[in-house]
């Protein structure tokens, strides 16, 4: 039972709801495996995407996650919307709500927008990604998959590697591992960092000085759509501090993993010839497994928030 | 939780698995087309009980699954603090007669749900029900084919049933709220 009504930020969570939700997680990655993999314990219950900003993998992700366990999951994008024709976010979000939804799911480009909604709503939030801020199911199911892989996580050695400036993955992640007690250490170049480094992390500006140390290399995805003030030069230069090509794949450490949120930039942050690795050394390279944690993840968590009684939910700290 | 009676121990517990074993060979002729699936959680532990006992009688190999039927209750929201179990069913369930075992038969509602789930694995020619105890007030027409011990109880009543594999003891009771 999870002890927060939203998921937020990864500050909502103690670490027995981070155990609680990735325990869960096992049996519904079992349920994916089923004949009919789907199960009735969310029957008649509505989740509303609410995406105003793009994506794809997160949005599907989420449906699918719903769908599974047979809620109802209704995609609601602002191009479709009337956003366009001067509703406020608040009145768009109060038409849904006098719909009966039970669920809310949020991403904005604005950092901030899932919690604003959250204070506004009776029902839980989960913050699919806002702005530079958060993105903090992304971080559960990468800790999913890295604790899937070495069984207990406390003081693993974690790169994370690129645009941690921009990145709302980023910034989970830093905050779960930490909490994990793992040990991050940040691969990037000072204008792709934040001003101050407030996670008081280790830093360094290659990621030759740590590619033969770490147990999990994480390589974020370079964001050229919040890359306008064109703070990286060039890609030859990216690839020259920041990539994972065939040569660096190769000192890594045998039993290291290598993670990347998604979509990856072939060619920028993992070289094509590594990305064609994926299926010869599939406990080496966990990006296509991500995807599919990611699934057992949202399950485990969206069931968790919607079980929860409604006398539960009052007497829980939002 | 005050203890008003001990209803079965130990050696009652084994006369009733083999009773069971020998009732179920006897209906199905056999037990070539057998699969057991226990219900978490003391469902399973029964379940691998008749299973070896059948084994030893038929000199055969028999497979058991677990199976966790939270996903499936009419219940969620209401009052569970959902509590997941494994579920676990290594074979093909397609056309085989599959024996069901709970440990105490009561509304009927958590055989519903595993009725649901069994069917969601595949087709199977015939689902079969065995219970440790039937105590009564059904809210759903099922019944068991097999019952350790008919219980007349009170709603205020609670059966308790603890088995070696998860208590460390074997005995059934029923008890009363104090």
């Amino acid at each position: 039972m999870l002890n927060t009504k939203n998921i937020l930020s990864i500050d909502d969570l103690s670490t027995d709801d981070i155990d609680t939700i990735l325990s869960n997680a096992d049996f519904f990655l079992e349920v994916l495996d089923r004949e009919v993999k789907k199960v009735p314990a969310l029957r008649g219950k509505t989740i509303v995407s609410l995406f105003f900003e793009p994506s794809t993998r997160t949005r599907t992700s989420f449906e699918i996650a719903g769908k599974r366990l047979n809620a109802d999951v209704v995609n609601f994008s602002p191009s479709m919307s009337s956003l366009k024709k001067g509703e406020s976010i608040i009145d768009t979000v109060r038409t849904i709500l006098s719909m009966k939804v039970d669920l809310l799911i949020v991403r904005h480009s604005d950092s901030g927008i899932p919690k604003f909604i959250s204070e506004r709503v009776n029902i839980p939030v989960i913050n699919a990604g806002d702005g530079t801020h958060e993105h903090p199911t992304q971080a559960l199911l990468d800790l999913y998959t890295i604790r899937k892989k070495f069984g207990s996580v406390e003081g693993l050695k974690v790169a994370i590697v690129g645009d941690i400036l921009h990145s709302r993955v980023a910034k989970s992640n830093i905050k779960l591992f930490k909490k994990m007690k793992m040990e991050v250490i940040l691969v990037a170049p000072s204008m792709l960092l934040p001003e101050k480094n407030y996670f008081d992390e280790k830093v360094k500006h290659s990621i030759d000085e740590v590619i033969n140390k770490v147990d999990v290399l994480y390589m974020l995805r370079m964001q050229f759509e919040r890359q306008q003030n064109r703070l990286y030069p060039s890609i030859r230069e990216y690839n020259r501090f920041l990539s994972l090509d065939i040569e660096r794949f190769r000192r890594l450490k045998p039993e290291s993993i290598v993670m990347h949120p998604g979509p990856v930039n072939r060619g920028i942050e993992i070289s094509g010839e590594v990305m064609d690795l994926i299926d010869k050394y599939p406990e080496r390279i966990k990006i296509e497994e991500q995807v599919s944690h990611g699934l057992a993840v949202r399950m485990a968590l969206i069931y968790l928030m919607l079980s929860l009684s409604s006398e539960d939910l009052d007497s829980t700290r939002s | 939780m005050r203890e008003k009676a001990l209803i079965l121990n130990e050696n009652d517990i084994a006369r009733i698995i083999k009773r069971i074993s020998h009732e179920i060979l006897e209906r199905n002729k056999g037990c070539e087309n057998l699969v057991f699936i226990g219900i978490q959680k003391r469902g399973v532990p029964l379940a691998r009980r008749i299973a070896k006992n059948i084994e030893e009688l038929e000199d055969i190999r028999l497979e058991v699954g677990k199976l966790d039927i939270t996903f499936y209750r009419d219940d969620v929201g209401q009052r569970i603090k959902p509590d997941i179990q494994i579920t676990d069913i290594p074979f093909d369930i397609k056309d085989r007669d599959v024996i069901l075992v709970d440990d105490v038969l009561f509304t009927g509602r958590t055989i519903r749900a595993a009725l649901d789930a069994i069917i969601d694995f595949g087709r199977p020619k015939s689902i079969q029900l065995v219970v440790l105890i039937d105590r009564g007030h059904r809210e759903l027409p099922i019944r068991a084919d097999y019952v350790g011990k008919n219980l007349p109880t009170s709603l205020s009543e609670f059966v308790e049933v603890k088995l070696k594999e998860i208590d460390g003891v074997d005995r059934v009771a029923i008890c009363e709220a104090s």
